[in-house]
């Protein structure tokens, strides 16, 4: 090609070329209504390359609708998606999406090792027979890849379920409740696969109600309530707040306000000696590290006689039900 | 890639009815059923030894009619009863969802699962109508005059009746779409056996019914087709005018335009199922 007008095409690809690539998922303003119940309601977030993320909420949240409508399975009322850079409705936006559906079934008069083949063939991409024999081992169905699905239990269907999940080379894997029928060995396994895809660079969505599992392994959160997005961000954002419990004796009015200075605080009578203090710690997530011993420092100079320090986390699990509860709307993003 | 999700998924239909119970029931119906023909067939040759030709022509020519509406009715049942799940009990278990999240369209994996189910129907039909007519051959040595067309006829049958199925099941559910498709076929079956009394009887009203019902499902006018293409010839010149239609002898070959007809109305209503999924919330 040559030409002022092939310069400038190849100038805009070049150009194309250097930016960073379109994330895995960007949704926005999803809305969808079954009859008279909104299901979901002006959902918007992204999942960005390689990125782990978090769906959480109650049950009917919304987030089995949310992930059917990003994988075309469920057209929304309202809304947009870009699944990997290309707009649902082009079934090619899924050539490199791997799901495994909350409501995993396969075919049963098939083996194994043929229903990995069938995915692997409508995915268009070429997996080698090694390659899918190494998948199912992956998810330890290694000496069952001859056996007809019909005969499966509903855990090793679930294990199938991943296994056709990852088998086509994913760049971006949905998993809709993926550990609803294993066992703790089966989910400590999804656990070890979770952060080898996040190793390996694969973008993951995870819905799952197993909270411990998605604080372990997620980069961030989106937390669900009746069909909207009720708080979104990284988990150092969503847990950012920090408590502090002490067991002092001997607390007077100038120690109670050098606590107040440290963050809001409560008193409770239990302590023995002395009583317990709870302080809720600034949100900050690049925190002082002298705080806390300056605090104690203060207190004992003012008198007060420290028996016991503990600093507390608060858990994803007290943070969700926090938000759910009151409703309350704070988004990080 | 159209193309191949197409093709991909037409195999697995036809596996899937291959590794189903559904093919078993159907070979042991259709084994059991040219079992008994053969024993009819060489009871009738026994017993009315001395039959002219003629006459051993007549009685092959009905009876052979006779087993053959069994076996389009087998063929009938066999592929509604597979085509009714193939969509409906699919999304009802879920596992409709793990292959639609695939980079495929919609109405490709639809077009798939029919062509699937055409050559599993046709197939059927051809290679037990084939051996019912050497069972014929064999015991009573009547020949179908014109038997290709006659079994390409009671395919076609086949395929507009598992068309009808598909469409059923992309709105109510795996077993319903079954019956229904079935009843159907019967219900325009009934509806052509009274249109040809209608006609007997110079009952325009009557006749209309059947020919009405024709048009609606072209599952029975395409029987009458495959009938008239199985009977002698001579033998509806002996019976003359005097008897008209019956529901087991057609006295006309079909017309093109009712083939086409039945073209136009199998790919309406495939278009129409294919609407009917794509729109489909999973």
């Amino acid at each position: 090609m040559t030409g002022p007008a092939g310069e400038s095409l190849a100038a805009a690809e070049r150009l194309l070329s250097e930016l960073p690539p379109a994330p895995a998922v960007w949704c926005s303003g999803l809305r969808k209504r079954y009859r008279r119940r909104t299901a979901v309601d002006g959902v918007s977030f992204t999942v960005g390359r390689g990125e782990v993320v978090g769906l959480l909420g109650p049950n009917g949240a919304g987030k089995t609708s949310v992930i059917k409508i990003l994988l075309g399975l469920v057209r929304p009322d309202a809304g947009e998606v870009l699944l990997l850079g290309r707009p649902a409705g082009d079934p090619q936006s899924r050539a490199r999406a791997g799901y495994l559906p909350e409501l995993f079934r396969y075919q049963p008069w098939l083996t194994a090792a043929e229903v990995l083949r069938l995915h692997v063939r409508l995915s268009g991409t070429a997996v080698s027979a090694a390659d899918q024999r190494e998948c199912l081992a992956g998810v330890g169905l290694a000496d069952r890849a001859g056996d007809r699905v019909g005969g499966f239990s509903k855990g090793m269907q679930q294990r199938l379920g991943l296994a056709v999940a990852l088998v086509a080379r994913p760049e971006l894997v949905v998993l809709d409740e993926p550990t609803s029928a294993l066992d703790p060995l089966g989910r400590a396994d999804v656990r070890d696969l979770l952060l080898a895809l996040k190793e390996r660079g694969v973008a993951v969505l995870l819905n799952s109600h197993l909270i411990g599992e998605v604080e372990r392994v997620c980069d961030r959160v989106v937390i669900l309530d009746r069909g909207r997005v009720a708080a979104s961000g990284t988990l150092a954002e969503l847990l950012g707040r920090r408590e502090l419990r002490l067991r002092l004796e001997g607390v007077r009015a100038r120690a109670e306000a050098r606590l107040a200075e440290a963050g809001a605080w409560t008193r409770a009578r239990d302590g023995d000696p002395g009583e317990v203090f709870t302080v809720a710690l600034a949100a900050d997530p690049d925190p002082d590290p002298g705080a806390v011993p300056g605090l104690v420092a203060d207190l004992v100079a003012l008198g007060v006689r420290v028996h016991a320090v503990e600093p507390t986390r608060i858990s994803l699990e007290e943070r969700l039900l926090d938000i759910l509860r009151t409703g309350s709307g704070e988004e990080h993003r | 890639m159209t193309a191949r999700t197409v093709w991909i998924v037409a195999a697995l239909t036809l596996q899937e009815a291959g590794r189903r119970r559904v093919l078993r029931s159907l070979a042991v119906l259709t084994l059991l059923l040219l079992a008994l023909s053969a024993w009819g067939f060489a009871r009738l040759d026994a017993e009315f030894g001395g039959l002219t030709s003629g006459e051993a022509k007549a009685a092959g020519s009905i009876v052979l009619n006779l087993v053959m509406f069994g076996l389009s009715l087998i063929a009938a049942l066999g592929t509604a009863f597979l085509a009714g799940p193939t969509v409906a009990g699919e999304i009802e278990s879920g596992s409709a969802l793990a292959v639609l999240a695939r980079p495929v369209r919609r109405w490709a994996v639809l077009a798939g699962k029919w062509l699937g189910l055409v050559v599993f129907g046709g197939g059927f039909v051809v290679v037990a109508g084939f051996a019912q007519f050497v069972i014929v051959r064999v015991t009573v040595g009547y020949w179908p005059p014109k038997p290709l067309t006659g079994l390409a006829l009671l395919a076609l049958q086949t395929t507009v009746l598992l068309t009808l199925g598909l469409l059923l099941s992309t709105a109510i559910s795996p077993m319903a779409s079954g019956i229904v498709a079935v009843g159907l076929f019967g219900a325009t079956w009934i509806a052509g056996v009274v249109g040809s009394v209608g006609d007997a009887l110079g009952n325009e009203s009557m006749a209309q019914v059947g020919t009405v019902s024709r048009m609606l499902l072209p599952t029975d006018g395409l029987w009458r087709g495959a009938m008239n293409s199985f009977q002698d010839p001579a033998l509806l010149l002996q019976v003359g005018t005097g008897v008209e239609e019956s529901p087991f002898l057609s006295m006309a070959p079909l017309t093109v335009t009712y083939l086409a007809w039945t073209g136009v109305w199998t790919m309406l209503v495939l278009t129409l199922t294919a609407l009917a999924f794509g729109r489909r919330d999973l």
